[in-house]
C-alpha cells in the first residue's frame, strides 16, 4: 500500500558511461554540499539563547492568588485524583476567623506538596481544577536539581508571590524570551 | 656535513616534525567543523574560543581513558600495531620541499639551505615505500586483536591499499616520465609557470591519483576497513586510549602527507602565479637575501594553503559520498583505474615523442564525448505516475 507520494521508483537499469564515471554525480552532490556549507545555521545556543515555547508550554507550578492576594486552592483534591503520576499530595485545613485575607474560601490546603521526581508535567491537574487555582506557568522551568531532598516543593515555593505574579498571555503579544523575568511583570 | 648546515637541518626537520603533529591535531578540530557546517550544524564551541581547545580536550580524554588489551589478543603485536601506524605516518612527511631555500650568513660563511627536511633524489620512491608500509599497522594490528571485525577490516585494508597503489603509481609515472626524475624538488621545479602545473598537463593521472589517495587514506567513499555500519569499528574495535588515539592521529597525518604529496605533484607545490615578479621585487627592494627568504616565506605559505585546501576537500568528500560497497571498490581499482592509468602513460609518452605535454586530454575529451554519446543514447527516465491512496 502507498502512504505517501514520495517514494521513488528504483530501476535495475545498466547505468549509462556518465553515471559509470561517477564524477558528475560527485560533482553534484559536492555543490548541494558545499552550499550547506555556507547556509545560516539554524542552531539555537541553548544556555545562552533560550526559545519562546508558546503560551501553552507546560512548566513550573503555581499556586494562583485571586485579585486581592488570597489563595484559591480549597483543597478540593481533584488535582490529586487527575494526577497519573500520584505526584500531588495535600493536607486540608479550615480557615479561622480573621484569616479572610490569606484564603479565599471556607477550606485551604495548609500543606500542598508536589514530588517533581513525578511530575511528568502533563497539565491535567490545571485541567481538574474547578478553582483556577493551580497553573503550570509557561515561562518558567522547575529548575535541575542534585539532591533527593530538593524535589519535593511545598507551597512555600508553589504560591505565587505577590510581586512575581503569573498571567498567560496570548503568543501575539510575547516580545522577548520568555525566561527573562521583565517579561512576566511587564505582561502582569 | 657542516654543523651548522646540520643544526639548520635539524631545526627544520623538529620544525616539520611539529607542524605535521599540530596540522594533523587540528585537523580532528577541522573534521567535526566541516562536518558540521555542511549539516548545518555548528560543530564543537565549548571548548575556548569557537571550540579552539577541543583537540586538547580530546587528548586529554584519551590519555585517561582505560588502555585495554583483550585477553585473547597477541599483546606485543597488539601494541606493535599502532606504533607502526604513526611511525610510517610521521615518516612520510620528511621528504617533502615545503619551500624553496633560505639564505643565511653564520661565521663570515654563507648558506642556502632547502625548507625540507631531507633532500634525496628517490623522494617519490620513499613516500611510495613508507606508505605501503603503513598497511602492516593497520593489518598488524587488526590480525592481533583477535576479533573477526578487526580481522575482516585489516583485510580489507591490506586488499584495498595494495589494488590502489598500483593505480597511483601508474598515474604517477606519467609525472615521471615528464620530468625524468624522483626527486619532489625536480617535480615542484618542473611546475614553474601556472599552465605547466601537473594538474592541467595530466588531467586524467590526477583524478586518478587523488581517488587512489583516499582509498590509501582509508576515508570515505574508501572507508572499508573501518565501517561502523558493517563492522563495528574495523581494525581498531579492540583498541581503546592511546592506543586508538595513535590510530585516528595517523589516519589524519597520512591525509595531510597526502594532501601535501598532491599539491606538491599536481599543484606546483610551492609555485604560484607571477612567482618571479614576486620575487624579483622582493628582492630587488629588501636585498638578496632579506629578499629571498621572504619569497620564500611566501611560497611557503601559499604551498600551505594548497595543503589546507586538499584536507577540506577530503572532509568534504567524506560527509557528501556514502561508502563504496566492496566489490564497487575492486572493480573500480582493478578494470577501471588501472587500465585507465596504463593508458595515461601510454598517450604521455606518445605526447613526449612528439614535444607535446598536453597529450593526455585527448583521453578526457574522448571520455567526455563517449559519456555524452551514451548518456544520449540512454533510454529517457519514464516517470510512472503514481497514484495516491
Amino acid at each position: 500500500m502507498q502512504l505517501t507520494n514520495r517514494s521513488k521508483q528504483v530501476s535495475n537499469k545498466e547505468m549509462t558511461l556518465a553515471e559509470k564515471m561517477y564524477l558528475p554525480a560527485v560533482i553534484g552532490g559536492l555543490a548541494i554540499t558545499i552550499r550547506h556549507f555556507f547556509r545560516k545555521k539554524p542552531t539555537i545556543q541553548y544556555p545562552e539563547v533560550k526559545k519562546y515555547l508558546g503560551p501553552i508550554y507546560r512548566g513550573h507550578h503555581v499556586l494562583k492568588r485571586d485579585e486581592q492576594g488570597r489563595e484559591r486552592c480549597t483543597a478540593c483534591g481533584l488535582c490529586a485524583v487527575a494526577c497519573p503520576a500520584e505526584a500531588i499530595s495535600m493536607v486540608a485545613a479550615e480557615r479561622k476567623k480573621g484569616e479572610e485575607s490569606l484564603y479565599r474560601e471556607e477550606k485551604y490546603a495548609a500543606v500542598y506538596e508536589i514530588n517533581m521526581l513525578r511530575c511528568i508535567f502533563c497539565g491535567l491537574c490545571e485541567e481538574a481544577c474547578p478553582k483556577q487555582a493551580v497553573y503550570l506557568r509557561h515561562d518558567r522551568m522547575v529548575p535541575v536539581f542534585q539532591e533527593r531532598d530538593e524535589v519535593i516543593y511545598g507551597k512555600d515555593r508553589l504560591v505565587e508571590k505577590m510581586d512575581d505574579r503569573y498571567v498567560r498571555i496570548a503568543s501575539s503579544e510575547v516580545q522577548a524570551t520568555p525566561t527573562e523575568p521583565s517579561l512576566t511583570r511587564a505582561a502582569t | 656535513m657542516d654543523l651548522t648546515i646540520l643544526s639548520a637541518k635539524g631545526i627544520i626537520i623538529l620544525a616539520v616534525f611539529g607542524i605535521t603533529l599540530l596540522i594533523a591535531m587540528y585537523s580532528t578540530y577541522a573534521e567535526r567543523k566541516v562536518a558540521a557546517f555542511l549539516q548545518d550544524r555548528i560543530g564543537p564551541n565549548r571548548a575556548g574560543p569557537w571550540g579552539l581547545l577541543q583537540p586538547v580536550a580530546d587528548a586529554g580524554k584519551m590519555f585517561f581513558k582505560e588502555d585495554f588489551i583483550p585477553s585473547q589478543a597477541s599483546k606485543w603485536l597488539f601494541i606493535l600495531g599502532p606504533c607502526l601506524a604513526i611511525l610510517t605516518a610521521l615518516m612520510s612527511s620528511a621528504v617533502i620541499p615545503f619551500g624553496d631555500t633560505i639564505r643565511f650568513s653564520w661565521d663570515s660563511k654563507n648558506y642556502e639551505v632547502a625548507v625540507q627536511a631531507i633532500e634525496i633524489n628517490i623522494g617519490v620512491l620513499y613516500i611510495f615505500g613508507v606508505v605501503s608500509l603503513g598497511v602492516y599497522g593497520i593489518m598488524v594490528g587488526g590480525w592481533a586483536s583477535n576479533n573477526k571485525f578487526s580481522l575482516l577490516g585489516a583485510i580489507r585494508a591490506a586488499s584495498q591499499n595494495i589494488s590502489y597503489e598500483i593505480a597511483l603509481g601508474l598515474s604517477l609515472i606519467a609525472i615521471l616520465m615528464m620530468t625524468g626524475s624522483l626527486s619532489l624538488r625536480a617535480i615542484i621545479d618542473e611546475q614553474a609557470s601556472f599552465f605547466e602545473w601537473n594538474v592541467f598537463t595530466q588531467p586524467l593521472g590526477f583524478i586518478i591519483f587523488l581517488t587512489c589517495a583516499f582509498a590509501e587514506c582509508n576515508r570515505t567513499p574508501f572507508d572499508l576497513p573501518e565501517c561502523e555500519t558493517e563492522l563495528v569499528g574495523g581494525y581498531h574495535t579492540e583498541y581503546s586510549s592511546m592506543k586508538l588515539g595513535f590510530y585516528l592521529f595517523s589516519e589524519y597525518i597520512n591525509m595531510f602527507v597526502s594532501s601535501a604529496f598532491i599539491s606538491a605533484l599536481y599543484f606546483g607545490g610551492f609555485h604560484y602565479p607571477f612567482m618571479d615578479l614576486v620575487g624579483g621585487a622582493l628582492e630587488n627592494s629588501l636585498g638578496a637575501v632579506a629578499g629571498h627568504n621572504v619569497a620564500t616565506l611566501i611560497g611557503v605559505v601559499v604551498f600551505f594553503a594548497k595543503i589546507f585546501f586538499f584536507i577540506f576537500f577530503f572532509m568534504w568528500v567524506r560527509w557528501t559520498l556514502p561508502r563504496f560497497r566492496y566489490d564497487q571498490l575492486m572493480n573500480l581499482g582493478w578494470k577501471t583505474f588501472i587500465p585507465l592509468s596504463i593508458l595515461n602513460v601510454v598517450i604521455t609518452g606518445a605526447g613526449l615523442l612528439f614535444n607535446f605535454k598536453y597529450s593526455t586530454w585527448l583521453i578526457a575529451i574522448v571520455m567526455i564525448v563517449l559519456a555524452v554519446m551514451s548518456s544520449a543514447r540512454a533510454p529517457k527516465r519514464t516517470v510512472v505516475p503514481q497514484q495516491t491512496v
